[in-house]
């Protein structure tokens, strides 16, 4: 197991450098010099030429390559063009209210999802199920910040339940949550239910129900486990869903959070900022594939690793 | 979708021996695709909005980005104004049909350059193996390494805002996933019996690939093309919202949404229509697809 672990963890890194590369390429793809666009429209060009040989653009680009890569491993990605402080320390501020709310997005959904899946499965060409799937195509159908300025209108402007905008208390990420779950929770349930459905045909099923079982313990001792193992792997799938979709959350909301962080990066041209997002979302995103990985292996005891 | 289908498929199974002597892939799909009523709806659903998308120039009651009533600014659904006006005074109504238009558009476009690029590096990975296949799955590696809208978002980021380059963006993160399903497919295939049959009698690898493959690919293609658009309309519309696409006075739905935001309290309905709009299109496009893939999808019938 352990071996197994070590074995898919070193072959991440090649995917990883490559990222690393397109993220660092990415500045120089930029159309502008991006020593001026460090420096400020009115700089003089002896400030630009300081500037450049200040972030090391003066040097041929493997070596620049080499230089932004120490920096990542020493977590150091340079200052911020807009307020001119560390961008570790911009994202070291806004983790936290974007890993909770995707956090917490995740536990529902995929609470909700599975449950409203395996009604469905359960109750398969009845009405839970007509009324689970009815749900789960609207829910993938409608857009995360139409869905979030609907519930805000609703429950923060004319009921007045919970707030409006900000991550300060709990009550401020249930709509946030809601928003950024609802499409996840209904891919869940539609996967969920194609699993089960493909599971409860199987002979061995059969067998348990031929046995005297009751259907509960068919479903949740027999069916269960068997369904979960794909099912584990659209959640990691979903994850890098819910770390795109808080982008567009973060927006309706006014969380402050790394989706906006990455909003207001790309209007002000901040592109150390931009680099150090895109690579930390996507590092995080393989990290949970990783982890999903090693749970798959957990769960689906067929898999022998080599 | 799938709950219909069992109870007709237990009717028609006894007749289709006797009456249907030719069965092409063609008729064998139609057959199960119509007896799937919500399917059937969602496809003549996409049919209207492709037709007013392309006739809205001719058919909006106002000018979308040009007519300004200075009298009715924020006014709700009248007669005059079917979905409202908005707070510069131009016609809702007039600017969701435009809408349709771009949201299509853009939808259409990008999944199809998309789907292009895609199966053909599938089909080469799939058919060549080996050095092909490594690097172009590790490309998609990488492509997948991003979390969907924020590859979308890094292309913006290079190429610049605007509803062009939301399409590119959309296009290529669009290609590992038809590239993948490609290359599956034409894994499976390769060592059928028919294809080596096809190389013995001298076929070019090229032949084999258009003529032997290629079709044997088309269904899957097919119903990932339907589902993708659905999802690209929504990222497209994101793109927008997050002031990244469409850029105003364009009528985009997604950016017509932003700008209802600081309007929501007194003008609701600015923001309910294009949100209404892009729900239904997506939907049907969704619902279209389950229906393509269920009357596809040989797995389906012994359900």
């Amino acid at each position: 197991m352990l071996q197994y672990i070590v074995k898919r963890l070193l072959g991440v890194l090649p995917t990883l450098l490559i990222v690393a590369l397109f993220v660092f390429l990415f500045v120089h793809l930029l159309p502008g010099d991006p020593a001026r666009l460090a420096a400020g429209v009115d700089a003089t060009p002896e400030t630009v030429e300081l500037v450049r040989k200040d972030l090391g653009l003066d040097k041929p680009l493997p070596q620049q390559f080499v230089r932004f890569l120490s920096g990542v491993i020493h977590w150091d990605f340079g200052t911020s063009l807009r307020t001119k402080r560390p961008v570790a320390q911009e994202i070291g501020d806004r983790f936290m209210p974007t890993f909770w709310l995707t956090v917490w997005s995740m536990v529902w959904s995929v609470i909700i999802g599975m449950a409203i899946g395996i009604v469905s499965a359960v109750f398969r060409n009845r009405s839970p199920d007509r009324i689970g799937m009815t749900l789960a195509v609207s829910g993938i159908s409608f857009p995360a910040f139409a869905f979030g300025m609907v519930l805000m209108q609703i429950f923060s402007v004319q009921l007045g339940w919970l707030p409006t905008v900000g991550a300060d208390t709990w009550k401020h990420y249930i709509l946030p949550s809601l928003t950024l779950g609802a499409a996840v929770a209904a891919i869940m349930a539609r996967f969920t239910r194609s699993s089960f459905v493909d599971i409860l045909g199987e002979d061995y099923i059969r067998t348990a129900r031929a046995k005297g079982l009751d259907e509960t313990h068919v479903v949740i001792k027999h069916g269960m486990r068997n369904a979960l193992i794909p099912v584990v792997t659209m959640m990691g799938l979903q994850f890098g869903f819910l770390l795109g979709g808080s982008i567009v959350v973060e927006k309706v909301f006014n969380w402050p959070g790394l989706g906006r962080l990455l909003v207001d990066a790309v209007d002000m041209r901040d592109y150390k900022v931009i680099q150090a997002l895109v690579l930390l979302f996507s590092l995080e995103f393989i990290l949970i594939n990783l982890i999903v990985d090693v749970l798959y292996g957990i769960i689906n005891p067929t898999i022998r690793y080599r | 979708m799938t709950m219909e289908a069992d109870t007709d498929l237990v009717v028609s199974a006894p007749a289709a021996t006797v009456s249907e002597a030719v069965r092409t892939p063609w008729t064998e799909f139609w057959r199960k695709f119509r007896k799937q009523k919500v399917a059937l709806i969602a496809g003549a659903f996409v049919a209207l909005l492709v037709l007013i998308a392309i006739a809205a120039p001719w058919i909006v009651p106002y000018d979308a980005e040009n007519f300004f009533d200075y009298d009715r600014l924020n006014a709700p659904p009248s007669l005059r104004h079917w979905f409202g006006v908005d707070a510069l005074g131009r016609d809702i109504f007039s600017r969701i049909l435009m809408g349709a238009r771009i949201s299509l558009a853009a939808g259409f476009v990008s999944v199809a350059a998309g789907a292009l690029i895609g199966t053909l590096l599938g089909l080469v990975a799939g058919y060549y193996e080996g050095w092909w296949d490594r690097t172009i799955m590790r490309i998609c590696d990488v492509l997948f390494a991003f979390p969907g809208i924020l590859l979308a978002i890094g292309i913006v980021a290079i190429l610049g805002g605007g509803m062009t380059n939301v399409v590119v963006a959309v296009a290529v993160f669009s290609v590992p996933t038809f590239a993948r399903l490609v290359r599956g497919n034409t894994l499976a295939l390769k060592h059928l019996t028919f294809i080596e049959a096809a190389r013995s009698i001298g076929a070019s690898d090229w032949t084999i690939i258009a003529r032997h493959i290629f079709p044997g690919t088309i269904s899957a293609v097919v119903v990932y093309f339907s589902l993708r658009i659905g999802t690209s309309i929504i990222t497209a519309a994101s793109l927008s919202f997050l002031g990244m696409g469409a850029q105003p006075p364009t009528p985009e739905w997604g950016a017509m949404l932003d700008a209802a935001r600081s309007d929501m309290l007194t003008a609701p309905h600015e923001a309910i229509f294009p949100a209404l709009a892009i729900f239904f299109t997506v939907l049907a496009f969704n619902l279209l697809g389950d229906g393509l893939r269920d009357a596809l999808d040989p797995k389906i019938e012994r359900r």
